[in-house]
């Protein structure tokens, strides 16, 4: 009945290796010291060889472990050396070439944990001894493990058809594998399709994107399902079955020309809160945008007079297909479909700019949102790409060009938004060239710093644009004098000149901060992957690792997992893309065996862990009541080993008695270096 | 075992216990007058008049069977337990106060000097105007009295003797109690094989939920209530209703009794095989369905608010999740000095 398991140490034959890492480690732990105390203090618990040596992640250090595995019969392995997340995998694969099992390998961190993190060297060295001491007495309990192999099945899914999915979808189409596009608006695009010119280069935004949704739109490898949502993801990587709903657009996709007649005909305008960013109108049945991709228009169920009130059906009149292409009768449609690898490129949504009262939003009429702008400047946008205020017709003298609206501040969101200065760069430009008028650009840190992005920065400093550094506290039209009457005038401490100014301008544009879709935690959810602090989905590894999830099959690319540049957005696309045909051609995927399962004679049902698992792999038998953990899906998290009351789950790698024995291991020595004997047991004073 | 054609030798011994444990043995109905026609009846202070000095006569291995209930608090209740282990071929630690230390343990999280002050100096009812405290040796003019030293921890019976088997329950159930003696008996009488050393006897493998006929689902729970703050709905899972339920992580056995009555299970079972800390385990199965869920943007102090707000409402976590283990759990006791 006692905690400490009955070690079956002694019939294991270990190997330590403690590794210099240049000066990383040896600079602060005395790494002979402790090889050659393992040696010695560890012998009774099986360590049969200890061994320094400077960089163990080389291939002769890798050689050294493979040569005692197979010379002196080792059947356990310690590395202490860097983090796990390092080269855990590097040390299994050399034990494997040797001939052992990987997982038979344990690795210590003595770098991040050890001589990283402290400074006293005796007190370091006695901490790295108790790790390894924790490490072997670990080992001895690892079991011979095996992958789980799983098929993958080559079509994947891509959901969201802004530029980082659209790249996504043609890379994996472009080279020979089905792609299921699912897009939740009428058409791909997303944000880019809204904009008129692109920094640094200013091409035109519509002129780049739009071979791309033309190539979408007729891939024969891509289905592409707009107007559609996904509604559930059942399954794990390699083989998720997805339901998605596709809405009746009360369209009919297999006769409709696009010819455009019905929209014409259509009495309703509504405006366009979407595409247009509220600065225009669209009609009931509608296309997005003249290039939509696909071009097939969708009936507004909320704003069509038939929907509404029973009559009128212009649209259907009007349509010149046989049989006419508008059907009122449609239904949503869920439809199943089977995938091995699934993309999440869901972008941004825009800062409500309403939420910061005092720059006039929504009050100020010629305050416009940086998206409103796009539309303004867009030469298929409201006012055909002329510049001009609300009344339709003035163009601004003055324009301000607040910067960071929501962004680097405490109180909206703390992160820089990263394209806001590049696009109120660009916006000064546009302006400049549609209207010469001044332009004021309003910045905290000017912030370019990509490939040509400076050099455009020093165009636009050269075209006369003024910068005044320093938060705009106010955007108001109460004049204090006659030169501010009928202005608009930004309150600012210029803080280059240490002065508070007032600028009357006629139009002032918010470079507003991009933030995660409001729904982003739910579909995150959905996907069984995480969302940080901020809201952004959480890529595997921040550098390594970008555009992978902790989730198996689950790929991240563009604004989704934060905010950034169209290139940037583009490169994650060709990222997610290529991890996922990497995947395809390998046609299946070793798991790691590090998982829980549950014990069914073990488990009574009580459903605690039922909905813990981040990673949707638990579900409940209700035939047999009790609970099922799909190895497939489980990551090995241990969240569910820790929350069940009974026991009844097990995590490979993470047993009882691998946790208890390195807890023993741990508390070998007290830090006064000294072996036994001088141990801290919690348990003994009480029981003596 | 028995040798001879003599009856195999029962024996009960009560250390640090309620008397429960007899009550519920006596209670097997009319199997004890099997009982009685398969034993004699070597020790049972409880029902016949036996002394210390008859054990301590008996040959080492005398008694068959020693069902030894009660924790060890005392000088007294340790060298009963090395008596009894001497003189007993099986020694079974039966009942919660035995097998895991049970109510009297609860004492562990505080001190001897804290213990004897509320009991003989602090309680209101007492009268005891010079402040007597037990002491080991009183002398007389007699002679010198002598009382049991009473320890500052308790201890469960396998933390100081060798422990065959174990029966949990505060008390046992009387029909597990009997299918435990026919397991012995069919040993004793027929050679059947003992179960293996170490086993826990009386109970079942699964958790009290297995044999809990409310119904459950996932849960997430946003505050706790005490059984007198609300009454239950009929029919459904207590722990989701907020009534702390010490079932999940409680051995079946008892036949889910408390639940079915409407009141939390307290865990008098005891962990399931394989568990080491009854307490940390029910602890952390709470702690992983407390209702905080955020959403980005929520400010961390108010999630840490509502954590403590729905931990706040468990007002004795220690009392209430080690009730029966605290002496067996990894805990053992508080780290409280003997004389504070
Ligand atoms: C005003 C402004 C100007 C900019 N100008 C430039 C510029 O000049 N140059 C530059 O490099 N960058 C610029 N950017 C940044 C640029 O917009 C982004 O880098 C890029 O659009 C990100 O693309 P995306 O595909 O990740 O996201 P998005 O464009 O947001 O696309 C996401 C798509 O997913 C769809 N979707 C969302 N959720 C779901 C769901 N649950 N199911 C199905 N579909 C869903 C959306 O409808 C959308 O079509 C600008 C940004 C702003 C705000
Ligand atoms: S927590 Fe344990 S006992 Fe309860 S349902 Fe889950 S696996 Fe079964
Ligand atoms: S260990 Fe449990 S909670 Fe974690 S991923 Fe596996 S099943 Fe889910």
């Amino acid at each position: 009945m006692s905690t400490a398991p009955s070690s079956p140490k002694s019939q294991e034959r270990i190997g330590v290796y403690v590794c210099h890492c240049g000066s990383n480690i040896a600079g602060v732990v005395d790494v002979k010291d402790v090889a050659q105390w393992a040696g010695r203090e560890l012998a009774e618990d099986g360590v049969v060889i200890a061994r320094d040596y400077q960089f163990m992640c080389s291939n002769l250090g890798q050689e050294l472990i493979e040569a005692d595995i197979k010379e002196q019969g080792l059947t356990r392995v310690v590395v202490a050396a860097c983090s796990p997340h390092l080269h855990e995998a590097t040390f299994r694969t050399a034990c494997q070439r040797a001939g052992l099992n990987p997982y038979l390998c344990e690795m210590v961190s003595i770098r991040e944990q050890v001589s990283w993190v402290h400074t006293d060297r005796d007190l370091a060295t006695a901490k790295a001894k108790a790790l390894i001491a924790g490490g072997v007495e670990r080992v001895a309990w690892h079991e011979p493990l095996e992958p789980l192999i799983v098929p993958i099945n080559p079509t994947t899914l891509v959901v969201g058809g802004g530029i980082a999915g659209i790249q996504a979808a043609l890379e994996i189409a472009d080279s020979g594998y089905p792609v299921i596009l699912v897009e939740r608006e009428p058409s791909i695009g997303g944000h880019m399709a809204q904009f008129d010119k692109t920094f640094p280069t200013l091409d035109c935004a519509a002129c780049i994107l739009t071979p791309k949704m033309v190539a979408v739109g007729s891939h024969p490898n891509i289905t592409l399902l707009t107007y559609s949502e996904v509604e559930r993801v059942d399954g794990y990587v390699g083989s998720f079955l997805v339901t998605i709903r596709k809405k009746a657009r009360y369209v009919n996709a297999e006769t409709c020309t696009g010819c455009g007649l019905c929209i014409e005909k259509c009495p309703v305008r509504v405006v366009d809160e979407v595409f247009e960013a509220g600065l225009g109108y669209r009609k009931a049945v509608y296309r997005s945008f003249p290039q939509a991709v696909p071009k097939y228009p969708v009936i507004d169920t909320e704003h069509c007079t038939y929907f509404q009130r029973g009559k009128c059906k212009a649209c259907q009149i009007f349509c010149p297909t046989q049989p006419k292409s508008i059907n009122f009768e449609q239904k949503d449609e869920i439809i199943q479909v089977e995938v091995g690898n699934i993309i999440l490129a869901t972008g941004y949504e825009l800062f409500d700019c309403r939420r910061i009262p005092q720059y006039g939003y929504g009050r100020l009429a010629n305050v416009y949102t940086s998206l409103e702008f796009e539309r303004l400047c867009n030469a298929a946008g409201p006012t055909g790409g002329e510049v001009v205020l609300r009344d339709g017709v003035t163009k601004p003298k003055t324009v301000g060009i607040i910067h960071c609206v929501g962004s680097r501040d405490s109180k909206y969101n703390s992160y820089c938004s990263v394209i806001c200065c590049m696009q109120s760069l660009k916006f000064a430009h546009l302006v400049k060239e549609r209207t010469g008028a001044e332009v004021y650009n309003f910045y905290i840190d000017m912030r370019t710093p990509f490939k040509d992005y400076d050099e455009f920065y020093q165009k636009v400093l050269a075209e006369g644009v003024h910068f005044v550094r320093g938060r705009v506290a106010e955007v108001t039209d109460a004049a204090r004098h006659p030169g501010e009457e009928g202005k608009i005038i930004v309150q600012v401490e210029d803080t280059l000149i240490g002065r508070q100014r007032r600028i009357p301008v006629d139009m002032v544009i918010l470079s507003a901060a991009l933030e995660p879709r409001r729904d982003a935690q739910e579909v995150a959810h959905k996907f069984g992957i995480a969302c940080s602090a901020n809201g952004w989905f959480i890529e595997k590894h921040p550098k390594l690792d970008p555009v992978a999830t902790m989730t198996e099959g689950i790929f991240i690319a563009g604004c989704a997992q934060g905010p950034k540049d169209i290139p940037a957005t583009v490169a994650q696309g060709a990222a997610a893309a290529a991890r996922v045909i990497g995947r395809i051609h390998q046609g299946h995927l070793a798991l790691e065996p590090v998982r829980a399962s549950v014990i069914a004679e073990r488990c009574s049902g009580c459903r605690i862990c039922n909905n813990l698992c981040p990673f949707n792999a638990i579900s409940f038998r209700e035939d047999l009541g009790v609970t099922e953990i799909n190895p497939a899906l489980c990551q090995g998290c241990g969240t569910c080993v820790a929350a069940c009351p009974a026991g009844a789950i097990t995590g490979t790698q993470f047993s009882n008695e691998q946790v208890f024995a390195q807890i023993e291991g741990l508390l070998m020595l007290d830090f006064s270096g000294a072996p036994r004997g001088a141990a801290v047991r919690m348990l003994e004073p009480a029981l003596s | 075992m028995s040798t001879n054609g003599a009856k195999p030798k029962l024996a009960m011994y009560w250390a640090a216990s309620c008397g429960g444990c007899e009550i519920a043995t006596l209670n097997i109905g009319e199997h004890i007058l099997t009982v009685d026609q398969v034993f004699d009846l070597a020790f049972f202070p409880c029902i016949a008049d036996f002394k210390v000095s008859d054990v301590e006569g008996y040959p080492d291995g005398y008694i068959d069977l020693c069902l030894f209930n009660g924790a060890i608090r005392s000088s007294e209740n340790e060298h009963m337990a090395h008596l009894l282990r001497r003189k007993s071929k099986i020694l079974v630690a039966f009942g919660s106060c035995a097998y895991e230390g049970c109510i009297p343990a609860l004492a562990n999280l505080t001190s001897r000097q804290a213990v004897l002050r509320t009991v003989y100096l602090d309680n209101p009812s007492l009268d005891n105007p010079s402040g007597v405290l037990p002491q080991t040796t009183t002398p007389a003019p007699e002679g010198e009295l002598t009382l049991p030293a009473f320890y500052h921890t308790v201890k469960t019976l396998d933390q100081v003797v060798d422990v065959d088997y174990y029966v949990p329950g505060c008390p046992p159930e009387s029909h597990q109690i009997w299918a435990v003696l026919q397991t012995v008996v069919a040993a004793l009488t027929e050679g059947a094989p003992l179960p293996p050393k170490g086993t826990i006897l009386g109970a079942g493998q699964v958790a009290v939920c297995e044999e809990c006929p409310l119904a459950r689902h996932e849960k997430t729970i946003p505050r706790f209530y005490r059984p007198y703050e609300i009454v239950p709905k009929p029919g459904l899972c207590l722990l989701e209703q907020g009534l702390v339920c010490l079932g999940p992580a409680t051995v079946c056995g008892c036949g889910a009794l408390c639940p079915r009555v409407g009141m939390g299970c307290r865990g008098c079972y005891g962990p399931l095989p394989g568990v080491v800390d009854q307490g940390a385990r029910i602890l952390t199965a709470l702690a992983s369905v407390i209702d905080v869920t955020g959403k980005p943007g929520d400010n961390e102090e108010e999630l840490a608010r509502r954590v403590q707000d729905a931990v706040s409402t468990i007002p004795d976590p220690a009392g209430l999740f080690y009730y029966f283990s605290m002496a067996h759990s990894l805990l053992h006791r508080a780290r409280v000095a003997d004389n504070q």
